[in-house]
């Protein structure tokens, strides 16, 4: 007979809203049930997504991963927090930032006890994850553009990371300068603390890419059999393109406003000088201009969303020979 | 007067959003000063309009001195605020932490790239500012501690609080921040409103700020009425916070800027259904009422105001 687990939801962080209702923060901790033998020794992974509340992708992974659990719970080795909305107003209201304020959540960490509501939740945020043994924040780009999953990593603390990533069965690791402006989000306030954490990012806002979802859970079920919360029999995982250079990167940046037309595919190696696609105006049904590589290359962003102002991002390519 | 289009950006459907500099006097540039950055600053720009009148009078006077030369950006953004939007029509970034910005990177990179290059070479940096605290304030000048922040300059404003505070991470990419890196001596004016205007405490923090022209030699007027505070220097992390447990309709029972005596009631929280008195707020110690929250409802766990502490 199957071992059960204990698979329970309590709220993390708690604020009354002005009109009858309490905002609540919820996590599901997945643990081996009717087991307390070796618990102090058990490993904790934190799975963490909806800081971004048009951000949907790590949905369906939290859904994906639970139910592997459940699958063959007498696998359970370690302690699986599942965060699924770390914005759930936002969520709940297509909206990016933090209702009410505007606020984009990722750049408010680690936030502050004494300040607005928004700094509190935070805070609070903060206190619950740091000391695990490994958090995982998934995201999904935005609204405008398609990320092929991939895990970005602050340089400061690639030494620790890298490892890490290059088990969660991603295409792609970019190790990216240190800014002091990434240092509000939660992964580097995580790590400055000495929680290790990897932010992913994978799919497009607002959407649901379920062959990514099954990627990221196959690696998530990986890595947790890596740090010994998962006993079970784990698919292999894809090695990582890992990127640390200064200039490994190229970005489009629309030259004019217009309409975004795609010619190629996502995730396509490019030649130099091939055509990435054309900004168009639907007025004048003219070509504005062409977006094509300066360099050949693997083409791991772009564009979803098709209008575009002068500069706004169209694309990021990997350099390649 | 002289009114010139410091950047533009071409759209697909509207105008060209064009943003423009009203420059006063030759010479040196010597102070410039910029207003709304955000959809919902209407305070702000409305106070640079009224400097702008007020320029031109002093120009007609003859009294802006020879070789030096006064910038002011009444509006940075335009199109967020012709749509009711805070942050940038598109892509929801904050125009104001994107500087110093890059001329090749995203649009909002773009825009303060572009106004960064004409605004970086003045001596002094003035902005009109606003927290993303929504609320009322004290008047008061607002400098972030980067070692070249120049608390002798923001006491001439004569405002009642000159406010320094540590700098954060998310700091590093407003204007004022890098004025101060560029070497431009940067101070922020905090006025008592952001997306109501306020044409008292408007037309007060333009006579402070005709105050420091004079003081630097950039304009010689007689200045009547405004503040004439000798500021009192404070740090941000000094301000003693009053914190709600509760959450519901909001009402304030004191006024920014008024004095209070411990256990005085401050603000009130009632049930927004049967109006049952949920909580009320009341100072901590002696002291001037800072910062206030003005929406009409209010969540748990907020600083709902900010107070002075006398010592």
């Amino acid at each position: 007979m199957a071992q059960e687990i204990n698979a329970e939801i309590s709220s993390i962080c708690q604020v009354k809203l002005p009109v009858g209702e309490t905002l609540n923060i919820k996590r599901n901790r997945l643990s081996p049930a009717g087991n307390d033998k070796g618990k102090s020794r058990w490993k904790r992974i934190g799975i963490v997504t909806g800081i971004h509340g048009d951000e949907l992708e790590g949905q369906y992974v939290c859904y994906e991963v639970i139910r592997r659990i459940k699958q063959h719970p007498e696998c359970l080795a370690g302690i699986v927090d599942v965060y699924p909305a770390m914005n759930p107003m936002g969520i709940d209201s297509m909206t990016r930032g933090f209702p009410g304020f505007d606020l984009d959540m990722n750049r408010i960490f680690p936030g502050n006890s004494d300040s607005a509501m928004t700094e509190y939740v935070a805070h609070e945020i903060i206190e619950e994850l740091s000391g695990a043994d490994l958090i995982v924040d998934i995201h999904a780009s935005n609204i405008y553009l398609t990320e092929i999953p991939q895990i970005r990593i602050n340089a400061l603390h690639s030494d620790r990371l890298v490892p890490l990533a290059c088990g969660m069965n991603v295409d792609f690791v970019w190790v990216h300068a240190a800014s002091t402006v990434l240092e509000s989000t939660l992964a580097y306030s995580l790590n400055s603390v000495g929680t290790p954490t990897l932010v992913v990012e994978a799919g497009v806002g607002m959407r649901i890419t379920k062959v990514y979802g099954e990627q990221l859970a196959d690696g998530l079920m990986n890595t947790m059999k890596a740090l010994g919360i998962w006993a079970g029999e784990v698919p292999a995982v894809r090695q990582p393109i890992v990127d640390a250079s200064a200039d490994g990167v190229v970005f489009f940046n629309a030259p004019k406003a217009g309409i975004f037309v795609p010619e190629v595919k996502h995730w396509t190696t490019l030649g130099r000088g091939d055509l990435v696609g054309n900004i168009v105006n639907p007025l004048t049904g003219e070509i504005l201009a062409e977006i094509r590589t300066p360099e050949s290359g693997i083409l791991f962003t772009i564009r979803e969303y098709p209008v575009v102002d002068e500069g706004s991002l169209v694309g990021r390519l990997l350099k390649r020979k | 007067m002289k009114k010139k289009i410091i950047y533009e950006l071409n759209a697909l459907y509207r105008e060209p959003m064009q943003v423009a500099g009203y420059e006063f006097g030759e010479g040196e540039k010597s102070v410039c000063v910029v207003g709304s950055m955000r959809g919902n600053e209407i305070q702000q720009m409305f106070a640079c309009s009224r400097l702008i009148e007020r320029l031109k009078q002093l120009e007609a006077q003859r009294a802006v001195a020879e070789g030096k030369s006064i910038l002011v950006i009444p509006c940075i953004n335009s199109y967020s605020m012709n749509i009711g939007k805070r942050f940038w029509s598109t892509d929801n970034t904050d125009v104001n932490r994107m500087f110093p910005g890059y001329s090749a990177g995203e649009t909002t990179q773009r825009i303060a790239a572009g106004v960064f290059a004409a605004i970086k070479d003045y001596g002094i940096g003035i902005q009109f500012a606003s927290n993303y605290m929504p609320g009322r304030f004290l008047p008061h000048i607002r400098m972030m501690q980067t070692g070249y922040e120049d608390i002798e300059t923001a006491k001439k404003f004569a405002f009642p609080y000159v406010v320094t505070r540590n700098t954060h991470p998310f700091d590093t990419t407003t204007l004022n921040y890098n004025w101060q890196i560029w070497g431009t001596r940067a101070f922020s004016i905090y006025t008592t409103d952001t997306d109501e205007i306020d044409s008292r405490s408007a037309a007060d923090a333009v006579k402070g700020l005709e105050r420091v022209l004079n003081a630097e030699g950039v304009v010689h007027s007689t200045v009547n009425g405004g503040y004439h505070y000798c500021p009192e220097v404070l740090c941000d992390d000094n301000l003693r916070s009053v914190r709600c447990r509760e959450a519901g309709i909001y009402e304030n029972k004191a006024a920014v800027g008024d004095e209070v005596c411990a256990g005085q009631l401050l603000a009130e929280i009632t049930n927004p259904f049967d109006g049952t008195l949920l909580e009320q707020l009341l100072a901590p110690a002696d002291g001037t009422v800072f910062f206030q929250h003005k929406a009409p409802l209010i969540y748990a766990d907020t600083a709902a105001l900010k107070l002075v502490v006398r010592t």
